[in-house]
């Protein structure tokens, strides 16, 4: 009985630590009170709700909780007290947010300050999962493969930013929407491609980190549903992950397109995706989230359509030009028009800058190389390959890719 | 919340005329604290005390000319996007200038 307490205690905290940190901070004007309180709240639960029972409102609980510490905090605290009154008085100017029972949800404002501009990139991600998804920093630091104390560092300096400096806890107004959106879904994607690409490790796919920007993808299209690039991004990571499972196979290695068992396809997740892509490429001209996701979806259909595939890279390509685009295209090139053409494609991004290091590029050359009947300088591409690559199922892959083409 | 816009690299085609209008803007807006031009770099001296306690006076120091620190301005804002925002309107953004803003520490 107790374990299942515990359980949907745990169920409840995941889900409402963001909402709970973010309307505290709404209503004290301070992330380090906020964060404060707020664990101060779960740890208070987790004394009373094992004996007493999970409250019927388990948010209010929290919150009225959380801010009754809050008070008691700033009580005793003068100096910390009227630090923050300098805030309250601009907080309760816009009009605080009244309290009667549900949580309001303020944790939008949270993304944008969360990837504000004035914040260095590699931040955003990190604050987003710690503060938005409610993750540990010791499972914020496992997933950036940064020691602990490293990631703490990181997201106290980032803090005392938003704090010293005051980046403000707003939603931009809706003229700077399209500078601001963007930062906020790119530290969303970056989470999931970071969980998904797996730099390193034995993994091909860390499911938890991938499924975790899916969460907050899911929110931030909750919170923004007329914008057609947030709703782009929840369907290029649903149309993407969808395939996870048969990504790798038996043997831990990766597995191509062409090869994978599609009944091992997440069907419910390309279901829910599709209706996304015709929302995020309707009514106005499309974004690089919304044709990623249509790509996405082409790719899982049956048979996959290439040629339009390689159109939708075209299109990309004109809104968000990149070296990766283009080697994508040149693959895409080579399932339309055969490996010849994806080859000489590929061969003109020869010292690109910007893919030196990833291990991609020679993959892909290899195995265009491969099909041509090149062994020799496929298993050439191969071995470059092999350097760079850090995933496990990846180095599997390519291993038995040479031993294949130097039989 | 005050701010020091420092304005680095400013361009010769910006008018006086758009310095006053800046200047006037900060002060019709009420945000205006301070705020001054600085003397080119070949009036600059730095000074420093040496290890055995003299003070020594030296020419310098000069930064690249994009570098160069030309004028600051102080304001008073409720928040970073606000005083980025008025950085952005200052002729020192333009023709190749640019802004840096950094928060005033007070201590209380």
């Amino acid at each position: 009985m107790t374990g299942d307490v515990n359980a949907s205690v745990e169920a409840i905290f995941r889900e409402e630590r963001g909402r709970l940190l973010a309307a505290l901070v709404r209503r004290f004007g301070d992330l380090d009170l906020a964060e404060e309180v707020t664990s101060e709240a779960i740890e208070a639960a987790l004394v009373h709700w094992p004996a007493d029972g999970v409250p019927a409102s388990p948010g209010a609980w929290l919150m009225t909780t959380a801010r009754r510490r809050a008070v008691d905090r700033l009580r005793r605290d003068r100096t910390y007290a009227a630090r923050l009154a300098l805030l309250q008085v601009e907080v309760d100017r816009t009009g605080p947010p009244v309290f009667e029972g549900t949580l309001p949800d303020e944790r939008l404002r949270l993304f944008f300050t969360f990837a504000h501009p004035a914040l260095p990139e590699a931040d955003r991600g990190a604050l987003t999962l710690r503060y938005l998804a409610g993750l540990t920093t010791a499972e914020v630091a496992r997933a950036y493969l940064v020691p602990v104390e490293t990631m703490a560092k990181r997201l106290v300096r980032a803090k005392k930013k938003i704090s010293v400096a005051r980046i403000p806890f707003r939603v931009p107004e809706p003229h700077e929407l399209p500078a601001r959106l963007p930062g906020v879904l790119q530290a969303i994607y970056s989470i999931f491609t970071e969980g998904y690409a797996a730099s390193a490790g034995p993994d091909l796919v860390r499911h938890d980190l991938a499924e975790e920007a899916l969460r907050l993808a899911r929110i931030l299209h909750r919170l923004l549903p007329g914008e057609r690039e947030a709703t782009g991004l929840l369907a290029l990571m649903l149309l993407t992950h969808a395939r996870r499972a048969a990504r790798t196979g038996p043997d831990g290695g990766l597995v191509l397109l062409e090869d994978q068992d599609r009944s091992r396809w997440d069907r419910a997740m390309i279901d829910e995706g599709e209706p996304l892509v015709v929302t995020a490429l309707t009514g106005g001209p499309p974004g690089p989230y919304g044709v990623q996701a249509a790509i996405a979806a082409l790719h899982d259909e049956e048979p996959t359509d290439w040629p339009q595939i390689v159109s939708l890279y075209d299109v990309l390509r004109s809104l968000a030009p990149s070296p990766v685009v283009d080697l994508n295209r040149a693959v895409a090139v080579a399932m339309r028009d055969g490996p010849e053409a994806g080859l000489a494609l590929l061969d003109a991004l020869a010292g690109e800058p910007r893919l030196r290091g990833l291990h991609v590029y020679p993959a892909a050359r290899g195995e265009l190389l491969r099909r041509l009947g090149r062994p020799a300088e496929a298993a050439g591409a191969f071995r470059e390959a092999l350097e760079l690559v850090g995933s496990e199922p990846e180095r599997r892959h390519l291993l038995a890719r040479l031993a294949d083409v130097t039989r | 919340m005050k701010y020091m816009l420092l304005i680095h690299g400013a361009s010769d085609a910006c008018t006086p005329q758009e310095w006053g209008d800046y200047d006037k803007s900060l002060r019709d807006a009420g945000v205006h604290v301070d705020g001054n031009p600085l003397g080119e770099p070949s009036l600059s001296t730095a000074v420093h005390i040496s290890a055995d306690g003299e003070k020594v006076v030296t020419d310098g120091p000069y930064a690249e000319a994009r570098e160069v620190l030309g004028g600051y301005y102080i304001i008073d804002v409720p928040d970073l996007d606000a005083a980025t925002d008025w950085a952005a309107r200052c002729p020192g953004a333009r023709h190749g200038g640019s802004m840096v803003v950094r928060p005033i520490i007070e201590y209380t």
